[in-house]
Parts: C-alpha cells; structure tokens; sequence
C-alpha cells in the first residue's frame, strides 16, 4: 500500500507549525546562550545572560519584580476570577433556572473584545478626570474611597489584574457549566430522593466530577497570565508605571527585547527572559500534569 | 420525574446574583457606546445619561475616519482572521485526520509533538520569529501574520478536529474505500463536508485571539499599511488621548462590529464552546 497520502495530509500542518512555531521556540531557548558584541556578531556565552539577569543587582530586581508582579496577577486571578466562574456556572446549570441563555450570553461578551479595547475602557471608566466611578461611589455613598487606583503605584497592579478578571470571568464559567451539564444527570435524581440538600449535592458530587475542569482552569489561566502583556501595555505602556509596579513577564520580554529610553534592545538578552518565562510556564504545566492531572482521573467516572 | 431543584424563593436569590453580575458586565461597554454619540459637554456633565436630540453629536466618528485608516485596518484584520482560520481549519483536518486514520510510525509521537503548541505560547519565541519573517522579507505583510496566526492555532485545531474525525463512523470510510475511491477523495468529498459541525468550535477557539491579538501585529506589522483594528486603534488612541470625543469614537468602532457579529452568532458559538469543552 502506498504511504505518501499520509505524507501530503500532514505536510502542511507540520511545516507551518514548525517553522513558525517550534522551530523559533527552540532557537529562542539556543539564542538566550548567545550575546551580541558592538559589532551585532553573535557568539556563544553560556550561562552568562543567565547570569546578569539573576545576580546584576540592575537586572534581577527587574526581573524578581516583574516575577513577583506576575505572581500577584495570577493570585487575583486564581482566587477572584475562578470562584466567581464557579459560581456563576452552578447558578446557570441549575434546572428551570429562566434568562439562563440571555445571562450566559451576556456575561461571556466581554470576552470577546481586544483587551486592548477593555483596557481602554476601563481606563476612561477609573479616571479621575471623567469621574463616572466617583460619581457612582458617591450615589451609594462611598464616595470617599473614590482614588485614582490606576495611577497609584500600591493599587495599578490590583486594579488592572481586577479588569483582567472582570472581562475573563466567562471563561472558566463556560468550562465549568460544560462540566456541570455533563455531570449525570441519575446520581443528582438519586440524591435528591434522598433527601440531600442541593448544597450537599454540590458539595459531594457535582464538585469532585468538576475537579478535573477546575485543574484545567487553573493551568489555562496559569498559562495565560504568565504570557500576558496586551492590557499592561495598552494601559501602561512598555515603561509598566507607576514606577514599574505593574511590570510583568511580559512587558519586561518587551523592553529588554526592543529597548527602552536609554537601554538599546538586545534579542539575545531577550531570548533569556523568554527562557525563564518558558521554563516558569513549564514548571506551571508539568505541575498539572504529574500531580493535579493524575490525581484527579481517579474521580472521572 | 423533573423536579426543578431551585425554589422560589432561592431562585430569586440567583436571578439577582446572575441579573447583578450581567449588568455588571455589560456597563462599561454601554457607558461607552451612549457617550461616543454625546458631545464633549454631555459626556462630562452626564456621562450616565443616553444621548438626546440636544447632546446627540457624531463628531468623534467624523474625527476617527478621518484622521485614520480604520475602514483599512478592519479589512486588514478581517484579511488576517479569515485566512488564517481558513488555513487552520483546511491543514488542521487534513493533519487530524492522517493522525486518526492511519496507523504509521512516529504518529503517537507527532501528535504529541504538536499537542506541545497548545499550552507552549507562541509568543516566546518571537525574538527568532521576527529574525525568521526579517530573512523572508514580510515584515509589514499580513502574509507574516497569517502564517504566524496559523502556527498558533493548528495544534489546537488539530486536537479538537481529532476527536471529531475519530467519531465518523468506519462503515463510511470503508463502503468508499470498497468502491475504490482514493484517499484524497475519501477527505474531500466524505471527510470534509462531514466535520462541518466542528467548525463552530475551532472557529471560537481560534478566531478571538487572532482578531484581538496586539503583539504580533505590534512586532511583525506595524506599518500603517498593515495594522489591524486592535493596533490601529491603540496607536490612534495614544495619538489623541485628551480628545475624549475621538477616544469614545474609536472605542465604539472597534466594539461595534464584535457586538453584530455576536448578536447573529452567539448561540453558535456558545454551543460550539461548551461541545468542545466537555471532552
């Protein structure tokens, strides 16, 4: 029988994703062993970008900074965003519930827009110039607490990370209503014959079936906050103030990439950073898989 | 026996919730679109108020069109979304569907190699990514960000069409195969037009991120020829930050379209979102 069908089926798949995505992956993870003298010639250095990022005092408090930003976003985002997706899902799956289409729909809309666009939005919301959130704290008479939170350098970070789960919130909650409406629908009957109440239902049979679609929640959104860059760089610009307390991964991979002031990009310092992201999302990922994925699969029926 | 497990008065309690954080959701984007048809006073003195005969002003609209591209970057973004997914979906069930028919070395080992693209973000390999489009000669080219696009979105495609492919059932393939039709036959004219359904699916998971995508546009076209409406209007937006008429404008331009496109195919995209997502 003849093979090169098989051949042909896959070539394109596999060249294009190669070339522009594995291929440059590995040659990034290659580049970051390399620096570029004046000359823009390329030679081989070890672990010395390595070095400089992780010891030069310059360099590693950008870097431990950027790291510990990141962790923060992917906290308020772990600990606000999934909840409240959680939530939301078991109210929209209940039975009977009415408008549960109409919600669903217009809770996920946010979702759709450029986080750019939300960014933007949400900025012009927050502004102390415009003073419509002002206006809204005070009706309900918190008005005082009203502060320029955006521009404050103890609440940029909180605040924008809160806009990042305000637009995703319907990601995790469309997961999870998946899940839950995938839950046999026998065990909830038997159940409730029994005489259990629906917290107890929740609680001790649609929670531990859901348990795998929490753990892809969390790596997804793992994932997806140690890669983000769009909404700090459309509010913040590349610099990340106040005083770079809304830098990320992201936006410092953006500036030590392509310059920044009087600091000239440099790609193979660059490729480093994109290294430690890689292996920061890797530990992220191998996690899931060795512990929380086979932990869970004991629960699947 | 169909006994709905909320209760009256319980249920009341959820549509508040539900009802609370819905318009929760939708606020900002309406404050936005009412003012962007305001004029500058009403916005400021009013801004929770709907535009009226008196307030009602287009001149932000006027400003964004005139002093932007933004017809442009539309047609570049929906250039750049529309082949990209057309090029996912066509390589992608092609890939699938070698990967779950055939049995040949290294397939488990290929899957795999591109199941990596899915939690592995293209974006960190973007130093090489730019010196590879630099060497080819299409930076500022949609080309760039459509091949690009399309490496981001295959593998993820590749796996969702897998499945899909793998519930077709045999008897189809093998009464084709009896009549002597060729493999390439059998995916084009069986295959193909069966995975229809799918399509929704790996259309949501991978047109969003494309049309709303700032980085590559940023790095590999920024040109004013090539940006998409996302970079577009967030270099128009850097340029006239203090006109909160053209910043309304070009805001709204950029949701409006999002929001036709939803209203006709939210139910589509829902269902396709929730079908992939229960596997």
């Amino acid at each position: 029988m003849k093979r090169w069908h098989i051949v042909l089926f896959l070539a394109p798949a596999v060249l294009i994703y190669s070339v522009f995505s594995a291929l440059p992956l590995l040659d990034t993870l290659r580049l970051g062993f390399y620096t570029t003298n004046d000359a823009g010639v390329a030679h081989f250095s070890g672990f010395s970008n390595y070095f400089t990022i992780l010891t030069d005092p310059a360099w590693s408090s950008a870097f431990w900074n950027a790291m510990g930003n990141n962790f923060k976003f992917f906290l308020i985002h772990l600990l606000i965003q999934n909840p409240i997706g959680l939530i939301l899902a078991t109210f929209l799956s209940l039975k009977g519930l009415k408008f549960a289409r109409q919600y669903r729909t217009f809770i996920f809309l946010p979702t759709l827009l450029s986080v750019v666009i939300i960014g933007f939005i949400w900025q012009l919301i927050l502004s102390p110039l415009w003073g419509v959130s002002e206006s809204i704290l005070n009706a309900v008479g918190l008005g005082a607490y009203f502060q320029p939170w955006l521009g404050e350098e103890g609440s940029a970070l909180i605040t924008l990370a809160l806009i990042s789960v305000w637009q995703f919130v319907g990601i995790p909650m469309m997961l999870i209503y998946a899940a839950l409406l995938a839950v046999p629908e026998d065990i909830v009957e038997a159940a409730y014959v029994e005489g259990a109440s629906a917290w107890r239902i929740f609680w001790e049979i649609k929670l531990p079936l859901i348990l795998p679609t929490l753990g892809l929640v969390t790596i997804l959104t793992y994932v997806g906050n140690f890669n983000a860059f769009d909404l700090i760089y459309s509010v913040k610009g590349a610099i990340a103030g106040p005083n770079y307390s809304t830098d990320i991964l992201g936006t410092l991979f953006y500036r030590t990439f392509f310059g920044y002031q009087s600091q000239i990009g440099s790609p193979t310092m660059g490729a480093a950073v994109a290294t430690l992201m890689f292996l920061v999302i890797l530990c992220g990922v191998g996690a899931y898989f060795y512990f929380v994925q086979r932990k869970l699969t004991r629960y699947e029926l | 026996m169909k006994k709905n497990i909320c209760k009256p008065l319980s249920a009341f309690g959820v549509h508040c919730m539900l009802g609370g954080y819905t318009l929760l959701a939708l606020f900002p984007i309406v404050l936005i679109l009412m003012n962007a048809f305001k004029t500058k006073a009403a916005i400021f003195d009013n801004p929770l108020a709907f535009p009226t005969a008196e307030t009602f002003f287009l001149g932000g609209f006027e400003k964004v069109i005139a002093k932007s591209h933004f017809m442009l970057y539309f047609g570049n973004s929906l250039t750049v979304t529309l082949a990209s997914l057309a090029l996912i979906l066509l390589f992608g069930a092609m890939a699938a569907w070698a990967l779950s028919e055939y049995k040949f070395r290294g397939n488990r080992i290929l899957a795999i190699y591109m199941m990596i693209g899915i939690m592995v973000p293209i974006r960190l390999g973007t130093v090489s990514i730019l010196e590879l489009i630099v060497q080819l000669n299409l930076i500022n080219t949609l080309t760039a960000l459509v091949l690009v696009y399309t490496a981001q979105g295959l593998p993820l495609a590749v796996m969702i069409l897998s499945e899909f492919i793998a519930q077709i059932p045999k008897e189809l393939k093998e009464a084709a195969r009896c009549d002597g039709v060729g493999e390439f036959k059998i995916f084009f004219q069986v295959i193909l037009p069966l995975i229809r359904p799918a399509v929704a699916t790996v259309a949501v998971f991978t047109m969003i991120p494309v049309w709303n995508d700032l980085w590559f546009p940023l790095i590999l076209a920024p040109g004013e020829e090539t940006q998409t409406v996302t970079l577009g209007v967030q270099q128009f937006i850097g340029q006239y930050v203090t006109d909160w008429n053209s910043v309304l404008a070009a805001l709204s331009l950029a949701v409006i379209p999002v929001l036709i496109l939803y209203s006709i195919f939210s139910r589509q995209l829902i269902r396709g979102l929730t079908s992939g997502a229960v596997k």
